[in-house]
């Protein structure tokens, strides 16, 4: 592994203006961290402590209000297919067959067609949706859906894969198949993932470091190393060790106080 | 409506076809005012099929009257639907447009079309123009203003999920936000083509000659009642004909949301 982090974030902060509250809010501060290639990094945190800002200024939706953040030495400039985005809500084209939202990138980055049927019909074997390919979304289950969504990412071949809690909405059956694959999968393709979920069972089955993050203003609690070996078993002990106390720092982070806003 | 639902469908309009033969051979009405049913269906039997003579407008000629008005009404819909959907898109997308001609638009939507029709007489003259202008102006408001209004309701994730895919911004209108408008689109044309067989009896009363409301307006000049009933009629079926084109071309169109309401 290089020593050179892919992720490189230097007290980040992010602050936006709430128009209907009339007043400033701070959503995450003082982000410091290092990602490095090929690193699953899950993040815990209550509701409303910047988690998403955070994946959204890598993502390149949103801008940092001050601070550094740097992928590969570079600042963010916009999004990028270089930067995977799995949203919880699927966001499928629902006017485009799943072949079709497969191609949707590949098509935009002016790939042949000859390249493109055959990358889709590999990618659409891996994810196992091969003779769903002609399928609306509003056709699919939740769990096609999201399946779907990773395979229309996985095609531009992206170097960092960021997931906002994408297992959210996904009966545990699913979401075990689907937890189980995305871990394979990342450790295959050599990528950097940031996963945001609410799950604390979920953060340490997946994360090769778990993030706790506090309440807003959102900080980084707590980066806690999960050296489990893979696949994990979530009824080992070790495992239930690092849960009790990830599931301990964040009931802290719930209870710190929220007023410095 | 589901095909086995019909014959009730259809029921209430005969029953009150009924009534209204029977208020009129019992003599319920006065005579010479309100026609039969079967008396209306003997003059349209003489508009469409009798002797096209120079001596009576309303022999013969109910053919060539629908193509007329229908010919307006396409024209007319056509102009309408295109720079609608256009602008509409582009009002809905792009802020600065919106500021720019917001106040314009809200202006020139209260305005009644039909308070255009001495100015484009005025303007066009007794001309299939006229007729095809007030179509299209009138028709342009409600398809622009729910283009625009769907428009601006594109789901973010899905315009963030394009760019993050490699779309460039300025190709995110054609990319995104004009599939995603579709069903406020279709929308917005039901309601365009409705009012513009509204504006075609219009105009074809007031300002160009020959279709159906230049019939209606003939009829009336000479006390012929069976014969604007015929025309009353002949107007409905044809709206409702192409409403129901349009409602299955939106079918087609979005069959990829079929199943999404009640989901």
């Amino acid at each position: 592994m290089s020593s050179a982090p892919v992720i490189a974030c230097h007290q980040l902060t992010k602050a936006y203006h709430d128009i209907s509250r009339g007043e400033t809010v701070v959503a995450c501060k003082d982000i410091t961290l290092r990602i490095d290639r090929g690193e699953f990094i899950t993040v815990v945190g209550p509701s409303g402590c910047g988690k998403t800002s955070l994946l959204y200024i890598l993502a390149g939706f949103e801008t940092k209000t001050s601070g550094s953040i740097m992928i590969d030495g570079r600042p963010i400039q916009g999004p990028g297919p270089d930067r995977a985005v799995v949203f919880q809500e699927f966001a499928l084209f629902p006017w485009l067959d799943l072949r079709r939202n497969v191609e949707f990138g590949p098509r935009e980055r002016g790939v042949s067609r000859s390249d493109i049927d055959a990358s889709v019909n590999q990618i659409l074997r891996t994810v196992g949706l091969e003779t769903a390919a002609n399928r609306y979304p509003h056709e699919l289950s939740a769990g096609m859906r999201q399946r779907a969504a990773l395979a229309r990412v996985l095609i531009n071949d992206p170097k960092i894969l960021l997931m906002d809690e994408p297992f959210a909405a996904l009966d545990a059956q699913t979401r075990l198949a689907l937890q189980r694959e995305l871990s394979k999968l990342s450790a295959e393709m050599s990528l950097t993932v940031m996963f945001i979920t609410h799950s604390v069972e979920e953060a340490v089955l997946l994360g090769d470091r778990v993030l706790v993050m506090s309440a807003r203003p959102g900080q980084i609690m707590a980066d806690i190393s999960i050296p489990l070996p893979r696949p994990r078993d979530p009824t080992s002990l070790e495992f239930n060790e690092h849960r009790r106390e990830i599931a301990r720092l964040l009931e802290q982070a719930s209870l710190s106080p929220v007023t410095a806003s | 409506m589901k095909p086995g639902r019909w014959p009730l469908g259809l029921l209430v309009p005969a029953l009150l076809v009924l009534f209204w033969q029977i208020a009129g051979d019992l003599g319920w009405t006065p005579p010479g005012s309100i026609p039969t049913p079967v008396a209306v269906v003997e003059s349209w039997y003489v508009w469409i099929f009798g002797p096209v003579t120079p001596l009576a407008w309303h022999s013969g000629t109910w053919t060539f009257y629908v193509l007329l008005s229908l010919r307006r009404v396409a024209a007319g819909f056509a102009i309408a639907s295109v720079t609608g959907v256009t602008f509409g898109l582009l009002l809905g997308w792009y802020a600065l447009v919106n500021d720019l001609f917001d106040g314009l638009i809200n202006f020139l939507r209260a305005i009644p079309t039909t308070a255009w029709v001495p100015f484009t007489v005025f303007f066009f003259g007794i001309h299939e123009s006229a007729a095809v202008f007030l179509i299209a102006f009138g028709a342009f408001f409600p398809i622009a203003m729910s283009v625009a209004a769907g428009a601006r309701q594109t789901p973010r994730t899905l315009t963030r999920a394009a760019l993050m895919l490699g779309t460039p911004p300025r190709r995110l209108l054609r990319r995104v936000v004009l599939p995603a408008t579709l069903p406020s689109t279709f929308a917005g044309l039901r309601i365009g083509l409705g009012l513009s067989w509204v504006l075609v009896i219009v105009s074809e009363m007031l300002a160009v000659q020959g279709g159906l409301g230049y019939a209606l307006w003939s009829a009336y000049q000479v006390n012929r009642l069976d014969l604007i009933v015929d025309a009353i009629v002949s107007v409905g079926v044809l709206g409702l004909m192409s409403d129901w084109l349009l409602v299955q071309l939106s079918r087609i169109t979005l069959r990829w949301q079929r199943g999404l309401v009640g989901q």
